[in-house]
């Protein structure tokens, strides 16, 4: 039942009123603005924390040597740690049905040119199992496999913006590309969700870089995948035995911080999911006690009101205004401010999150595409109307009860 | 037109009772203007308010247009009100943020007459009080004389069978309150039943019957020769 006069009544309110209208309005607004907005970086942290890892395998060990700091064994203190190919074998010896996958990783990086195209891209020498460690997606071509390996090829899988940069549109694959001075035949060409700068590598066999170099069995680390199946306390326990397994091999100290150095993702991920949910809940928490001081605040702008409106209630009953018109009048006018303002200021945060989405965002607060799911917004904004209706339902209740001969009392 | 048979009324004051009215009778007939005259807390405001159904009264029976008012629940008395009485105040109560026009218009929207009807009614009243150039004016740029009238013209608008005027004239000056006294007669000339709560005697010398009360009890209750106010306007 829409009654165009109790609409036209309202309005009149309104307008005649536009001070407590602006009031009301504006701690909805902020209230909901705020919320959205906070709510929003919140998911735009989690998303940064997400991409973090999501780009790479998560069941991964990285083994890096460096220098020991203690003397151990007969060794003196700041001896190299290096690893080399039969270190491998006798980790997929000692652990074989742990494992997944082992790969090597020599990193550097270089020249790299294509005809008169050429620029500085960083290459890694590794096996086989690194395209499921870094979680690259094939466009074309193929990944290094065992036979490239074992012949030590003189192929390349290149990264899509090193194709999109040197060969400028044209297809990469098969052409000849100078690394550092060597000439490597393209044989595949692969995209990665870890963003552009994963798409700027170049992976050959490392036994290709070690032959480069001197048919040395150097490898600079290790990159392993445990058996997912054993689980994260099992992965725990797989580590600690790695490092001790290690460090017996290579005579590090078992007390040395420095030696050999394990990185398990899994477990940085876990933790670094815990924090960013941690900073999700905090966050949530501070916006919904901003909601929560909004629907106080319209609580006490309503008391108001109906305290300021006690006369005009008074006379409105004397001339024949039933309580309930005055209660509608009221939950209607409260609930239309709500209403409005409440979806301008999540239309305004919905904008900001849009707006200031962005790299810098990304790269110095660690905030990936901070949005809000329109549903939640939609929802707190509905909360925060039906409380604004309740905290203005209850004054108006008791405005609608005030007898007409207290209202019109004279100071 | 009003029927009170020994009407009661007190009001708590904490754990002492405040007996105001003792036993009120007192009827008014059609077309009548009643002086209701007493000093402060004789219980003559009282006594309006439980006419006006703004207050309920304790004991006795009262009976308004041959319909008894009792027991009412606040919808009905808001019906009641708006269907059978108008109020004249001594401070106006106009609504501070409508224009003259709106206020008038004001008891006709609760009687859900349409938009268009209202505003040619209340036209009509602001022009029988003088008022209809101001009509687009809000309260806060009449005087006090034009905002009684506009009062008046809000009370009439309704069209009721009695109005009810608490000291309309306390807040005027002489002159004024004289052209407000000669409006109120004009309208009872037209057979409008009107009572007016007054403690000014040349105010209560305007009217048609003058009922003294003293201490919650009718004094004295007499018919008196009008005064008309039109000779000092």
């Amino acid at each position: 039942m829409f009654d165009i006069d109790i609409w036209k009544e309202i309005f009149e309110a309104i307008q005649k009123n536009k001070l407590r209208t602006f009031l009301t309005g504006f701690t909805v607004a902020l209230g909901i603005f705020i919320f959205v907005t906070l709510f929003g970086m919140g998911n735009g942290l989690n998303n940064t924390f997400l991409k973090f890892f999501g780009d790479d395998a998560t069941n991964i060990f990285r083994i890096y040597p460096s220098t020991t700091t203690l003397p151990y064994a007969g060794y003196k203190a700041k001896r190299r740690i290096e690893l080399d190919n039969g270190d491998i074998d006798d980790i997929i010896e000692e652990f074989g049905p742990l494992i997944d996958y082992v790969s090597p990783r020599i990193q550097r990086s270089g020249k790299v040119s294509y005809r008169d195209e050429s620029d500085s891209y960083g290459n890694y020498g590794v096996g086989p199992g690194m395209q499921k460690a870094e979680k690259s997606i094939l466009m074309k071509g193929r990944y290094i496999n065992a036979l490239d390996v074992r012949q030590k090829n003189k192929h390349a899988v290149i990264g899509r913006m090193v194709e999109k940069d040197l060969f400028k549109g044209e297809d990469a694959l098969g052409k000849f590309i100078d690394i550092s001075g060597s000439v490597f035949k393209v044989i595949g060409v692969f995209q990665d969700d870890g963003g552009d700068n994963e798409e700027r590598n170049i992976f050959i066999p490392f036994t290709t870089r070690q032959l480069l170099e001197g048919a040395n069995d150097k490898i600079g680390e290790i990159t392993l995948a445990f058996n997912e199946a054993i689980g994260y306390s099992g992965a725990m326990k797989f580590e600690k035995q790695l490092a001790s397994y290690i460090r017996k091999k290579k005579q590090v100290n078992p007390n040395d911080p420095r030696g050999i150095f394990i990185q398990n993702v899994a477990d940085n991920l876990k933790r670094n999911q815990q924090f960013a949910n941690v900073l999700k809940i905090i966050i949530s928490g501070i916006a919904f006690a901003v909601i929560i001081s909004g629907i106080i605040g319209i609580s006490n702008i309503m008391v108001f009101i109906v305290k300021e409106r006690t006369k005009e209630i008074g006379i409105r009953k004397a001339m024949g205004a039933t309580p309930k018109i005055i209660t509608k009048t009221i939950l209607l006018e409260s609930i239309f401010i709500t209403a409005v303002f409440g979806f301008v200021g999540m239309i305004c945060g919905i904008i900001i999150l849009n707006i200031i989405e962005g790299k810098i965002l990304e790269e110095d607060y660690f905030i990936t595409n901070p949005a809000i799911n329109s549903g939640t917004a939609v929802f707190v904004t509905i909360l925060l109307i039906l409380c604004g209706a309740l905290a203005a339902y209850i004054p108006a209740k008791k405005a609608a009860k005030i007898k007409p001969i207290v209202a019109l009392r004279d100071e | 037109m009003i029927e009170i048979k020994d009407l009661h009324k007190s009001y708590k004051m904490g754990s002492n009772s405040l007996h105001v009215l003792k036993g009120i009778n007192f009827s008014v007939e059609e077309g009548e203007l009643v002086a209701i005259m007493g000093s402060s807390g004789s219980g003559k405001s009282t006594l309006l308010n439980i006419l006006g159904m703004l207050d309920e009264l304790d004991e006795g029976s009262y009976d308004l247009d041959g319909v008894p008012i009792k027991n009412l629940n606040e919808t009905k008395a808001a019906n009641y009100r708006n269907k059978f009485l108008g109020f004249i105040f001594q401070s106006f109560n106009l609504i501070n943020y409508k224009s003259a026009m709106e206020n008038v218009a004001l008891p006709l929207y609760y009687q859900k007459v349409s938009r268009k009807e209202r505003q040619e009614k209340a036209l009509k009243y602001l022009e029988q009080v003088g008022l209809k150039e101001w009509a687009g004016h809000l309260p806060s740029e009449l005087s006090g004389g034009q905002k009684q009238r506009v009062a008046i013209a809000r009370a009439l608008a309704a069209e009721p069978k009695v109005l009810l005027a608490d000291e309309p004239t306390g807040a005027l000056d002489s002159k004024t309150s004289y052209e407000v006294m000669d409006l109120i007669q004009k309208i009872n000339d037209e057979g409008n039943t009107i009572l007016i709560v007054t403690h000014e005697p040349d105010i209560a010398d305007m009217c048609k019957r003058i009922v003294h009360l003293k201490d919650g009890i009718i004094l004295e209750d007499k018919k008196v020769n009008q005064v008309r106010a039109s000779q000092y306007v």
